[in-house]
C-alpha cells in the first residue's frame, strides 16, 4: 500500500496525543497546576495536529464533516465521533487538573475514566479502519489493534513521565512489534488468496499482456513496492528507536524532561518508521491480477 | 447510507464470457468514452500527451497465459470491472455515505457530491474496481451505465451498458441475475458461471463464464491413414505388376 505521509503523520501524532490523554484522564499520571496544563496542551496539540494532517490526503477535504454520518457501519466515521467525544470529555478533566485544587481533579474519577475510555475507543477505531480490511491480509488480524494501542499507550506513558513504567511499556512494545512483524509476513500466504481464485481459471497462470501500459491508481495506491528491499534493516531500526533506545534512556537518566524529551524523540522516530513499513509492506489481494511482481 | 440494503430481488449485472473475449479492448474504450460525458465527473487523463500518461478507467482487460494440467497453453483475456457485489465491503467502509448500493436493482454507485476522496472504499474492494479520479478528487467506478439502461431517450437497443453494446464478439451480457429465468441467468446455469475471489465473501452479482474445454488434440498425425494406402482395382493390378520387375 502507498505510504501517504499525511496518514503516517496522522496515526503517529494522534496516537501519541490520545495515548497521553489516556494517561492523564485515567489519573495514571497526575501532574498538577501548570504542569497539568502543559501536559494537556501537548496532548490536545498532538491529537488535533494529527487529525488535521489526516485531511491532507483527501480528494475533497472541504466535505470532511460528512465523514461523521456513517458511524453505523464505518470505522472511519466512528473514529471521527470517538475523537471528538474524547477531546470534549477530556476538557473538564484538563480544566479541573490545571486550575482546580489537586484533590478536586476529575482525573481518575468517573468523568476522567469515561474520557480515558473514549480515548481508547478512538485509538481502537483508528486501528480497526485497517484491521477490518479483508483485502489486506497483513492488516486483517488482531495484532493490528494490539500494535496501534501499544504504540499509543507507550508514547503516552513516555510523555506523561511515567518513568520506570514507561520503560517497561517500551520493552513490551518491542515484543508486540516483533510479534507483528513475524506474523505479518505469514498473513498473505496464509490467506490462501491467489490468481486462480481471483480469475477462476485452472492451471498455471502467467500474465501475458498487461491491462494497461501506463501507471494507474490501483498500481500506485495498492501495489506500492518501493523500499521493500530495505524492510529488514528498517524493522531493526524501528525496533531500536521505538522500543530499546527510549527504554534505555528512561532507565539511565533521571525522570524529568532530561529523559522524557530524548526518549520521546527516539520513540516518535521509530514509530514513524514502523508506520511507514506498516503501509509499504502491506499487500493488497488485487495484486494477483498484476502477476507475481 | 452505507448500511447494505436487504438483498434485492432484482440484481442487474454483467456476465462475461472468457471463452469468447478476444481482448480487443473495445469495451475499455467504449466505457471510457461514455463515462467521459455522462454520469458524474468525467474520467480524467493526466499528462495524456506527455512522457508518462495515465488516466482513470472503470474497466480494464488483462491477458493471461493459462497452462492447464493437460494440453497446450491458452491465452485467456480477462475483463475486470465492478461486480456490483451483494455484500459490498466498499459500501460499508465509506464514512460519508457517498458509496451506496441501490435497494431496487443492486447497482453500487458513488454519490460524487458527498465523496471526500478518502480512498478507503478502493482499499476495501478486492477487485481493484474503483479508481480515484485525480482531477475531481472523487471515487469513480462502474455505474453499470445507469444513464443508458434506464434512459428512455435512447433507442431500445442502446439501453444496455456501453461495454456490452460495443463488444464485437458478444462476450459481455447484461441482465437481471436475480431472476433465474432471465437470459443471463440461463447462460450462467448452462455454462457454469462463477464468482471471482469467493474467499473474500463479497457475493458478486457479475459472473464469469469459463473457457469451453478445447477438443482433445489427436495424438497421431491426421495424415497417418495415407501412409498405409492399399491400392485396389486397376491401380492394385498395376501395383502388383510393377512389384514384379
Ligand atoms: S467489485 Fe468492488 S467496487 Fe464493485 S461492489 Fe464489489 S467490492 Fe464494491
Ligand atoms: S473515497 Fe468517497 S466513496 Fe470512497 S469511502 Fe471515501 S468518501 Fe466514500
Ligand atoms: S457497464 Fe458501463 S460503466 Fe460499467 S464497465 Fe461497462 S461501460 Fe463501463
Amino acid at each position: 500500500m502507498h505510504p501517504a505521509p499525511s496518514v503516517i503523520l496522522f496515526t503517529c501524532l494522534s496516537g501519541a496525543g490520545f495515548g497521553l490523554l489516556f494517561w492523564l484522564d485515567a489519573g495514571l499520571a497526575r501532574p498538577e497546576g501548570a504542569a497539568a496544563l502543559a501536559h494537556f496542551t501537548l496532548a490536545y496539540g498532538l491529537a488535533t495536529a494529527g487529525l488535521f494532517a489526516s485531511t491532507f490526503h483527501l480528494g475533497n477535504p472541504q466535505r470532511a464533516l460528512r465523514a461523521f454520518s456513517q458511524w453505523r457501519t464505518s470505522w472511519l466515521s466512528r473514529e471521527g465521533w470517538a475523537s471528538v467525544a474524547a477531546l470534549a470529555a477530556s476538557a473538564p478533566v484538563a480544566l479541573s487538573a490545571s486550575f482546580g485544587p489537586a484533590d478536586q481533579s476529575f482525573a481518575g474519577g468517573p468523568l476522567g475514566l469515561a474520557a480515558a475510555l473514549l480515548t481508547a475507543l478512538t485509538l481502537l477505531s483508528t486501528a480497526m479502519i485497517y484491521a477490518q480490511l479483508k483485502t489486506i491480509p497483513r492488516w486483517h488480524h488482531w495484532t493490528t489493534p494490539l500494535s496501534f494501542l501499544t504504540f499509543a499507550v507507550t508514547g503516552g506513558a513516555i510523555l506523561a513521565g511515567a518513568g520506570l513504567i514507561a520503560a517497561l511499556f517500551c520493552l513490551a512494545l518491542g515484543v508486540v512489534m516483533t510479534l507483528t512483524f513475524w506474523q505479518g509476513d505469514r498473513r498473505f500466504a496464509a490467506s490462501g488468496s491467489n490468481l486462480n481464485l481471483a480469475t477462476g481459471l485452472k492451471g498455471q497462470i502467467r500474465p501475458f499482456a498487461p491491462a494497461h501500459t501506463a501507471q494507474n491508481y490501483i498500481l500506485t495506491e495498492m501495489i506500492h513496492q518501493v523500499g521493500r528491499k530495505h524492510a529488514q534493516k528498517l524493522r531493526l531500526i524501528a525496533l531500536a528507536l521505538a522500543s530499546l533506545a527510549p527504554a534505555a534512556l528512561l532507565l539511565a537518566l533521571p525522570t524529568g524532561p532530561i529523559s522524557i524529551l530524548p526518549a520521546f524523540a527516539c520513540h516518535l522516530a521509530g514509530t514513524l518508521i514502523q508506520r511507514w513499513l506498516f503501509f509499504a509492506e502491506a499487500e493488497h489481494v488485487v495484486r494477483h491480477y498484476y502477476g507475481p511482481n | 447510507m452505507t448500511n447494505l440494503p436487504p438483498p434485492s430481488a432484482k440484481k442487474l449485472g454483467l456476465v462475461i464470457d472468457l471463452d469468447t473475449c478476444v481482448g480487443c479492448q473495445a469495451c475499455v474504450t467504449a466505457c471510457k468514452g461514455w463515462n467521459d460525458q455522462g454520469y458524474g465527473a468525467p474520467l480524467s487523463d493526466q499528462n495524456p500527451y506527455g512522457a508518462a500518461p495515465s488516466g482513470t478507467f472503470l474497466n480494464r482487460v488483462h491477458s493471461y497465459e493459462v497452462t492447464p494440467d493437460e494440453g497446450a497453453p491458452q491465452i485467456i483475456n480477462f475483463p475486470r470491472s465492478c461486480l456490483h457485489c451483494d455484500n459490498a465491503p466498499c459500501v460499508t467502509v465509506c464514512p460519508t455515505g457517498a458509496s451506496y448500493k441501490r435497494a431496487e436493482d443492486g447497482i453500487v454507485l458513488v454519490n460524487e457530491s458527498a465523496c471526500i476522496g478518502c480512498g478507503l472504499c478502493a482499499w476495501a474492494c478486492p477487485y481493484g474496481a474503483r479508481e480515484l479520479d485525480p482531477a475531481a478528487g472523487v471515487m469513480k467506478k462502474c455505474t453499470l451505465c445507469i444513464d443508458r439502461i434506464y434512459n428512455d431517450t435512447l433507442p431500445e437497443e442502446d439501453r444496455q451498458p456501453a461495454c456490452v453494446r460495443t463488444c464485437p464478439t458478444g462476450a459481455r451480457h447484461f441482465g437481471d441475475l436475480g431472476n433465474p429465468e432471465s437470459a443471463v441467468s440461463q447462460l450462467v446455469a448452462q455454462r457454469g458461471g462463477y464468482d471471482l475471489m469467493p474467499d473474500m465473501g463479497t457475493r458478486p452479482t457479475n459472473k464469469y463464464l469459463p473457457p469451453r474445454p478445447k477438443d482433445a488434440r489427436a495424438t497421431a498425425s491426421p495424415l497417418a491413414p495415407l501412409l498405409d494406402l492399399q491400392a485396389t482395382g486397376f491401380a492394385g493390378w498395376l501395383d502388383r505388376l510393377l512389384e514384379k520387375f
